[in-house]
Parts: structure tokens; sequence; C-alpha cells
């Protein structure tokens, strides 16, 4: 059965803010995007890292008109991004799917938030 | 300190502790016991400009100094008189951290060095016992287009080095940088700087467009192969060669740019004949990963096979060559299919050719885990990897952390 691990109350996480939670000899980073919460192992699936701990960045995209051209780039804030501060690899925020390689992903817990505060499920 | 992100939400630091970022490489060191493993890293690097003030009281050249000093006082708004710029992004816009925070970092003030205080930090995160330090913004330094600038900065920074840094810590060696746009002011640097502690060989940036089979390095080579220091061949990139200058992303840059010029010199090395004039100098390629080296012995072996009148020089196939050759792992490409990792290595004899490396604290830093986690190698290979294959080409002695060594799989040190 699962274990809850306290994060925070309620109000202590704001929307686009980020806490890490020891969890045994690891830790879990959980996320409040866009009113949603999430929960992964603060652990890069390349060589280790506290990915948890690094950027929370849009996805980039090219801007490639109808004719083919290349028109430049764009941030697209529907998609964001977990990026690992030692050398940068990226997670999809959704999925935990490591974006430039489907093969390789974040461990990822279930959060759920109740009256006296948001709790992760280890 | 606020790092600027995509979104609203800037993310705002407000310390900075390499101990805390390389928590889990501590905890790899603890699981896989490496305290236990000599591990030596030969290739690490620090910011030699963050001590520019320091290093230009050692030039001796008066009016370059005197320019020195008025850049590394005031300033001289964007330019640099001393060490050229090119444009590049190696932290990925801040998503590396380490790059902007690292001014934010607290260090001692009790007479040791900061680079050496945030060097063991790293060093003993991941269990490293000694290292090669290398400087970071001189690896530009040989675009210069002043050669006596490339010599009078190198000349003092070896010799700050060698007064100043190492004698600071035994763990902290160095393969000193050859101003190699001047033949023999290297050659100089060898004579004066070969026999000082802590100097482990020599290096040369390989950004550059300097012949390796000139005739005016021979006396170098030679002088090199009779101390038994190594030569190092240190990868960089420069974005603003016309060939590089034809890409279009950082990507690009770095990962082509960082093997050509190794790859450059390489071929020359081989097809001249140089090993075959210097068969007893060690000849170490650093900071290009591996996956360079199975293309150019392929290229090169087949066409000496059709063209070996233009290599007269040669005894054996150029990848015979290159076998004796010392090779650092990092930025250690690990490809999916873990069968091309392993041919490479095959190929490279890396159980005694191949030097894990870091290269911490830049971008595409390797953990030691990258060569101790291969599922293909022995305990044998990999402690040879990551330690015993530098110990024996730097000669060096590591009974300040290891008594008792003895040689993995047998032998004595």
């Amino acid at each position: 059965m699962a274990r809850e691990i306290f994060v925070a109350k309620s109000d202590d996480l704001s929307d686009g803010e980020r806490k890490i939670v020891p969890n045994g000899n690891s830790e879990i980073g959980v996320y409040r995007v866009k009113g949603r919460l999430y929960a992964y192992q603060n652990l890069c699936a390349h060589q280790g890292g506290p990915a948890c701990e690094g950027l929370l960045m849009a996805k980039v995209e090219e801007v490639i008109a109808e004719d083919k051209t290349y028109q430049g780039m764009r941030f697209n804030h529907d998609e964001m991004h977990i990026v690992c501060p030692w050398h940068g690899w990226e997670y999809d925020l959704e999925t935990g799917v490591m974006v430039a390689d489907r093969t390789f992903r974040l461990r990822k817990y279930d959060v759920v938030e109740k009256e006296d505060g948001i709790y992760v499920l280890a | 300190m606020d790092i600027p992100t995509s979104d609203i939400h800037k993310m705002s630091v407000e310390e900075f502790d390499t101990k805390k970022l390389l928590i889990n490489a501590a905890r790899q060191r603890d699981r896989r016991k490496l305290e236990d493993v000599l591990i030596v890293d030969v290739d690490c690097h620090h910011y030699e400009n963050e001590s520019l003030r320091d290093i230009i009281q050692y030039i001796e050249d008066p009016v370059i100094k005197q320019t020195g000093l008025v850049y590394s006082g005031s300033g001289t708004g964007a330019q640099s008189p001393l060490i050229p710029g090119v444009v590049g992004y190696q932290d990925i816009s801040g998503r590396v951290m380490r790059y902007p925070l690292r001014k934010l970092e607290q260090t001692p003030a009790d007479g040791t060095h900061r680079d050496i205080h945030l060097s063991l930090k790293w060093m003993d995160a991941m269990g490293v016992d000694y290292v090669s330090m290398f400087p970071t913004p001189m690896l530009l330094l040989g675009l210069h287009p002043q050669p006596e600038i490339e010599v009078a900065m190198s000349r003092a920074y070896n010799r700050w080095l060698v007064e100043q840094i190492l004698p600071q810590n035994e763990r902290i060696t160095s393969m000193l940088y050859l101003p190699f746009n001047d033949p023999e002011a290297s050659y100089k640097m060898v004579r004066d700087f070969g026999d000082k502690p802590g100097v482990v060989g020599f290096s040369v940036v390989s950004t550059r467009y300097k012949p390796v089979y000139d005739n005016a390095y021979m006396k170098t080579y030679r002088l090199m192969e009779e101390m038994g220091k190594p030569l190092a061949f240190h990868a960089s990139y420069n974005w603003n060669d016309p060939l590089l200058g034809a890409t279009n992303r950082f990507l690009i840059t770095h990962a082509m740019g960082f093997t050509i010029y190794n790859a450059m010199h390489c071929a020359n090395w081989v097809i001249n004949g140089l090993p075959e004039r210097f068969p007893k100098l060690k000849v170490i390629w650093i900071e290009s990963g591996l996956a360079w080296i199975p293309w150019l012995m392929q290229r090169l072996d087949n066409d000496y096979k059709m063209r070996s009148s233009e290599a007269p020089s040669l005894t054996k196939l150029p990848s015979e060559y290159m076998q004796d050759m010392y090779y650092s792992s990092q930025p250690m490409e690990v490809p999916n299919d873990l069968d091309v990792l392993e041919m490479t290595f095959k190929m490279i004899k890396a159980e005694t050719q191949l030097c894990w490396c870091s290269d911490y604290p830049h971008w595409d830093m390797d953990l030691p885990s990258v060569i101790y986690d291969l599922p293909f190698l022995d305990e044998t290979a990999k402690r040879n990897i990551l330690g015993e294959n530098a110990r024996k080409l730097f000669d060096l002695d590591v009974s300040g952390r290891f008594p008792d060594y003895a040689p993995p799989g047998g032998g004595t040190a």
C-alpha cells in the first residue's frame, strides 16, 4: 500500500511552484502548474541528476510557414518541460517522458490534495 | 539570483552549493563503493578568467602586461585584448544552472584558492582522487591573431598554476598549455616547466590551424618524449570557423567542432608517421568523445591501402597506430544499442588506452558511473579506465590516497 508523504499545505504551493520532499534515500519533486499537481522522482534517467531541481521551461518549437520556410522559434506554454540541471535533459511535465527520446522517463507518483494539504503516494 | 525562464515563473535561487547539486553523484559513489577505486580524471576545468588579475601579474612582457592590467582593472568594455571570444551558449540558455549560479557559491577564506575548494567539492562528491585540470576561456587562446599574446598569456597562466595553485593540493595536477602558434615558445615551455611538481604533461588546444607535422615542432616532441611527458590534444570549437560558420545551432557546432579539429590533427599525426619518429611519446586525444575514432580509423585505413605511397613512413595500418594512442572518454556517446559502444571500446583497445574524465563543471560532464555501469566491462577493465590507465600515462604517485595501491588485475604500481 502506498505511503502518504506530506508535501505542503495547499496555500504553500502556489501555481507555478515546485517543492522537493525527501523519500528515503531520494527525493520527489512536486509541481503545481495551471491548477494541476504532478510528482516525479528527483532522479534523471540520464546520469542520475536531480531533475526536479532544474528549470521548468516551455517547449521550444520551430515556426515553419506554409511554404516550408523557417520563421524562427517560439515557446509553447501548453507543454511544459522539467529540465535536469546537470545536462539539460527535458521531460514532459504531463507524462514524465523524456522529450528527445521517449524510451526514457522520470518515475511518476500519484499526488492528492486533501483538506489539510498535499500528499504524494510513494 | 533570478534565472529567466520561458514563463512568468522565473527561477529564484538564493544559494548554490556544488555538494548539494551533486548529492546524487555522492549516492552513486557510495552505492558503487567508488571510494575504494582509484579514479583519475584526465580532463576537468576551472575558470581561470576569475583569477585573471593574479595571472596577469605573471606576464613577462611589460607592454602586454600593461594592456592586461587595464583590462582586468577597470575593463575595456566588451573587448578582451588577451583571450578571444567566440559566440556560444554551452549552458543551454541557462538550463544547465551551475553556469549562472557558480558566482553564488561560497568558499572558505582560509588562504586556499577558491578553485581548489571548488574542485575538491565535486571531486569528493564523485569519488575522484586526482585530476588533470584545464582552463576554460583559454581553450580559445589559440585563435588569437597575435601569437605573442598566446605566448604571454599561457606562460603567465602556467607560472601562476605551478607557483600558486598546484602546490596547494597534490590531488590537482595539470597538463600545461603549449602556445602552439609559436613553436619555439612551446619548446621553452616544455623545457622550463616539464619537471615542475604537479605537471603531468602538456596540452595543445586543437582548435587552431597550425599543422602538427611542421618540422618546427619536432624538437618539442623529442623533448617531451625524453622527459616522459604525454602530449594531449584538447578539443574545443570555433563557431567563426568557415566550416562551422555554416551551422546554425550550437548543438551542431559543438558536436562537430569538438571532434573535427582533433580528427584532423590525429590524421596528420598518423599519416606523417610521427608515431614512428617518436615511438615513446604518449599522445592522448581529449574531449572529443569516442564515436569519431572508429570513423577515422576506417577512413584512414581504407585510403591508406590505396595510397600508401603518400604515407611511406608507416609500417602498419593507421588504425593500429591509433590503437597505441590514448583517449579521454567524455562526452561519451551512449547509444541505445550498447553493442555499438562495445565495438568502439574493442576498436580503441579501451582496457589499456581509454581514460575516464568528467570535464566538470562543463555542461556535458560525465560521472564515473558512465564507465562503472557498463555491462560489457569486467571489474579490471572498469578500474583501468577509471584510474589505472591515467596513473600509468601520467606516472602518477597515488600513495597519498592509496598507500598500498596495487594495479587492477595484478602487477605492481
